[in-house]
């Protein structure tokens, strides 16, 4: 294919003089197939890259009751996400029995449009709240029974984008929350 | 004269393109580490993070399938010794065979109990097995042991090699698996004093 065999379209003299080169070249076109079959074989069966992995650091287990008394918050600066099935979403802010103005339990969705544009409204008004760049928002992130690991990790991821300077992984439900979370389903 | 020209310019030279096409497939061949089969394929979820995971002094768990949790390790000496560790622990009795071919498996999901049949069996046969998952309950607790002797086994050949560098835990679910199944491992970590650790995810698009 690559090289044509011209035949015998030249003189005796001439003809003899071409195959003599022609010998002392070799068609490349089949080997050149087989590399690029080799190349493609191993770029589909390699990974190519490492994955990636979130880090995820939680509190010490050992006296969870010692920190829930010595630390006092600003419920001013609380924000409490909690995580449902069927990714639904209850975010609310301050305490939920007299929540912050504005701050009335409410759901969002994922994403960019949802819950990313509350967080970065939040975390604004809190930092003009404390006039403190050190006391940032504090959100606290209660994944439901019901809710699965690609909500935890969303919303990890968001706290990654929005920059969220503290969060916590809860786990405990107060029954107004479970009722919250469970019983506006419909 | 001029037919003879135009007969010529049909011919390529491919003399460069092959130099070419084997370069790259030198740079593929040495670049290149074999995927190795996953004894639970599980749909990560994405983030937008980009922090990679470490190639070696890793531990992974991977969480699938209602609950299941299976166990991998990198670096051969410390899955034998580590092997080793856990037979001591429950009684069960590896030959050396057993051992070398433990070090080269993919990751494990069957009680200590039924691992010897595990090891004999052939990887396409492994995959198809069906592994129920490695033990969590209060009380067959393997999997704390799993990780304690991980840590155990990597530590000492780290020492050997006066590294400092302790076992790093990523956690590997499926992200369809409910938050529970992933919190009972958390827990079984944070026992251990492991408070930190990574989630494995998949990579996401920059503009979400």
């Amino acid at each position: 294919m690559a090289e044509l065999n011209t035949g015998d379209s030249g003189g005796g003299k001439d003809k003899k003089v071409r195959s003599k080169k022609q010998n002392s070249k070799v068609d490349l076109t089949a080997m050149v197939d087989l590399a690029f079959l080799l190349i493609t074989f191993f770029m589909l069966t390699t990974t190519l890259s490492k994955p990636q992995a979130m880090e995820l650091g939680l509190p010490d287990k050992e006296k969870p009751n010692e920190e829930d008394q010595n630390i006092k918050v600003d419920e001013n600066r609380t924000m409490t996400i909690m995580l449902g099935d069927n990714d639904k979403l209850v975010r609310y802010v301050g305490l939920l029995a007299t929540p912050v103005a504005g701050g009335a339990p409410k759901d969002f969705a994922y994403g960019k449009e949802g819950i990313r544009k509350e967080l970065l409204s939040r975390k604004e008004a809190v930092l003009k709240y404390t006039g403190d760049p050190k006391k940032g928002m504090i959100v606290i992130i209660k994944p439901g029974k019901k809710s699965n690991y690609r909500n935890l990790v969303d919303i990890l991821d968001e706290m990654a984008i929005v920059d969220v300077p503290t969060y916590a992984i809860v786990n405990d439900f107060s029954p107004e929350e479970i009722k919250l979370l469970e019983g506006n389903k419909k | 004269m001029a037919g003879k020209s135009s007969k010529k310019a049909a011919s390529i030279d491919m003399t460069a393109m092959c130099d070419v096409a084997f370069l790259l497939l030198t740079f593929f061949i040495l670049t290149a580490t074999a995927k190795i089969p996953e004894a639970l394929p599980v749909d990560t979820p994405s983030s937008t993070v980009q922090t990679k995971l470490p190639e070696s002094n890793l531990a992974t768990l991977t969480i699938g399938g209602k609950g299941k949790v299976f166990f991998d390790l990198k670096g051969r000496e410390v899955r034998i010794r580590t092997l080793e560790l856990m037979s001591q622990k429950y009684g069960v009795e590896f030959t050396d065979e057993e051992k070398a071919k433990f070090s080269l498996m993919e990751g494990i999901g069957v009680p200590i109990g039924n691992l010897k049949q595990l090891i004999g069996m052939k990887t396409a046969e492994r995959s198809k097995a069906g592994q129920p998952g490695i033990p969590k309950d209060s009380l067959d607790n393997q999997l704390t042991d799993w990780v304690k002797n991980a840590r155990i086994a990597n530590n000492e050949a780290n020492n050997a090699n006066g590294s400092k560098e302790e076992l790093h835990i990523a956690i590997k679910g499926d992200a369809k698996e409910e938050y529970p199944s992933i919190r009972k491992v958390m827990d079984i970590l944070q026992d251990q004093g492991i408070n930190s650790f990574s989630l494995v995810t998949g990579l996401r698009g920059e503009n979400f």
